[in-house]
C-alpha cells in the first residue's frame, strides 16, 4: 500500500545512459505534494530522458524511481493514474478538431471528462475561435495549446510532468498555463517541468535541479 | 475496458474516414493483383478456377502486409503512442481496438469484394462462398499477426522489408488452411476441418498477438 506521508515521487541513485553516452549519474530527487521542480540543464544534458524515466516510458540504467514511498514498478497502475505526462510531441491528430482530440486523449488515458469541461478548457486556453477546424490548419502554438488544454481539464493527476510546455506559446497562453500550474500546486499537486524560458509560476515550495551538476 | 475498446475502434475509424484515400490502397492492391493473374496466366476457365483460391489468398496476404506497417506509425509520430503507453488502461486492449478497426478497414473489404474477383476466375457460387468464408475467418489473423510485426519494426529504418521477413513465415499456416479449403471441398472432403483450423489460429492470435504487440511497443519506446 502507498504510504500517505511519503513524498509523491523520489528517485535514488538514478543513472541514465543513452546510446554510448552516460548522461547523468547518482541522481536523487524528491518531489512532494504542492511542490514545483524545475529541471534545468544544457541541451543534451538529459532533461527529456530524465522526464521519460520519471513517468515510466524509459528504464534507467540503474537506480530506482519510487511513487508514494513504493518502488514505482510495483504500484504501476497507481503511478500511471496519478501522473500526467506531456512530451515534446503533442499527441494531437491532424484530422481531428481540438475537441475531438481532447476527447480521444481522455478516452485513451482512461479518464472520463464531460464535454463541457473539455470545451471550457479549450476556451480558457484561447482556442474559442478554432473549435471546429481540424488541427492540421492550426499553427504550431495552437496545436500545443490543444495538448495543454488536457491540463486545464485534469483533476485526477497528482503529478504533472511537462517537457518544454511553453514552447511555441504566445504571451497570453503562457500566462494561462502558468496560472493553471499555480492552481494545480495550490490543490496539492506537484509539477516537474523543463523550460528554457523564464516563466514565473507561483509556488510555495520550489526547487531547481540542474542536470549539468550530475553530468559524467 | 469494453468502453475503452469501443472508443479506440471509433477513433481509428473516424480518423480513417477523414483520410479515405489511405484506406483504399490495400483494397486497390488486392483488386489489381488478382486482376493481373487472368491477364498473365491466360483465359482458360479451368486453369483460372484452379488457381483462384491461392491467388486471392496470396493477394490478401500481400495487401495486409502493404498496409499493416502503418498501423502504429502515425500514433508514434505525433506522440499519441506515448499517451497510450502511459494510460492506466491495459495497452493490449488499446492494441486490440486498433487492430479491430484496421481489420474493418482493410480485411473486411477484401471479403466483401471477393465474389467480384471470383467471377474473374470462373468460380461457381458455392466456390465463391467458400473462399469468402475462409477469408472472413482468416484475415483477422493476418491483421493480428501483422500488428506484432508492425510494433516490432516500429521506428526502424527499412522496417517495411523487415516486417515482410518477420510476418510472412507466420502467415504460412493461415495461407495453407485458407487456400486449401477450396481444394478439399472439390475433392469432396468438406471444409469444416479447414475452417476449424483457421478459427483455432484466430483464437490463438487473439489471445497472444495483442500482448506480444503491446510488449514490443513498450520496448520500442524505451
Amino acid at each position: 500500500m502507498p504510504e500517505p506521508s511519503a513524498p509523491l515521487l523520489e528517485t535514488r541513485a538514478l543513472t541514465c545512459v543513452r546510446g554510448r553516452a552516460r548522461l547523468f549519474a547518482g541522481l536523487d530527487l524528491t518531489v512532494g505534494e504542492g511542490e514545483l521542480l524545475h529541471v534545468a540543464g544544457a541541451n543534451g544534458s538529459g532533461k527529456t530522458s530524465l522526464l521519460r524515466i520519471l513517468c515510466g516510458l524509459s528504464e534507467p540504467e540503474s537506480g530506482e524511481v519510487r511513487w508514494r514511498g513504493q518502488p514505482a514498478r510495483s504500484v504501476r497502475d497507481d503511478w500511471r493514474g496519478g501522473m500526467l505526462y506531456l512530451g515534446h510531441r503533442n499527441g494531437v491528430k491532424d484530422d481531428f478538431t481540438p475537441l475531438e482530440n481532447l476527447h480521444a486523449s481522455a478516452a485513451i488515458a482512461g479518464e472520463r471528462i464531460a464535454d463541457t469541461v473539455l470545451l471550457e478548457a479549450l476556451v480558457d486556453i484561447g482556442l474559442a475561435a478554432r473549435l471546429d477546424v481540424p488541427a492540421r490548419s492550426l499553427s504550431q502554438g495552437q496545436r500545443r495549446r490543444v495538448a495543454l488544454a488536457r491540463l486545464l481539464a485534469d483533476t485526477r493527476s497528482a503529478l504533472w510532468i511537462l517537457d518544454e510546455p511553453f514552447t511555441a506559446l504566445d504571451v497570453r497562453a503562457v500566462a494561462v498555463l502558468a496560472a493553471a500550474m499555480a492552481a494545480h500546486l495550490r490543490r496539492g499537486g506537484a509539477l516537474i517541468y523543463t523550460t528554457h524560458q523564464p516563466v514565473d509560476i507561483e509556488a510555495e515550495r520550489r526547487q531547481t535541479l540542474n542536470l549539468d551538476d550530475y553530468a559524467c | 475496458m469494453l468502453s475503452l475498446f469501443v472508443s479506440v475502434v471509433r477513433r481509428d475509424l473516424l480518423l480513417a474516414w477523414r483520410r479515405r484515400s489511405d484506406v483504399l490502397t490495400a483494397l486497390g492492391f488486392f483488386l489489381l493483383v488478382t486482376s493481373l493473374f487472368p491477364l498473365g496466366v491466360g483465359p482458360e476457365p479451368e486453369q483460372l478456377s484452379h488457381i483462384a483460391a491461392g491467388v486471392m489468398w496470396v493477394a490478401a496476404l500481400l495487401a495486409t502486409l502493404l498496409s499493416v506497417s502503418r498501423l502504429f506509425e502515425s500514433d508514434e509520430a505525433d506522440g499519441t503512442l506515448e499517451q497510450m503507453l502511459l494510460s492506466v488502461e491495459p495497452l493490449p486492449v488499446i492494441v486490440l481496438g486498433k487492430v479491430c478497426a484496421y481489420w474493418l478497414l482493410t480485411g473486411l473489404p477484401l471479403v466483401v469484394i471477393a465474389p467480384l474477383i471470383g467471377l474473374q476466375f470462373n468460380l461457381s457460387a458455392d466456390e465463391t462462398l467458400i473462399v469468402c468464408a475462409t477469408l472472413l475467418v482468416g484475415t483477422p489473423s493476418l491483421s493480428l499477426l501483422g500488428a506484432v510485426g508492425a510494433s516490432l519494426t516500429l521506428g526502424l529504418r527499412g522496417g517495411g522489408a523487415l516486417i515482410a521477413l518477420l510476418v510472412l513465415p507466420l502467415y504460412v499456416p493461415v495461407l495453407i488452411f485458407g487456400a486449401g479449403a477450396l481444394d478439399a471441398w472439390r475433392a469432396g472432403l468438406g471444409i469444416q476441418s479447414h475452417l476449424a483450423l483457421l478459427s483455432a489460429v484466430l483464437l490463438v492470435a487473439l489471445a497472444v498477438c495483442p500482448l506480444a504487440s503491446a510488449t514490443a511497443l513498450r520496448i520500442a519506446q524505451d
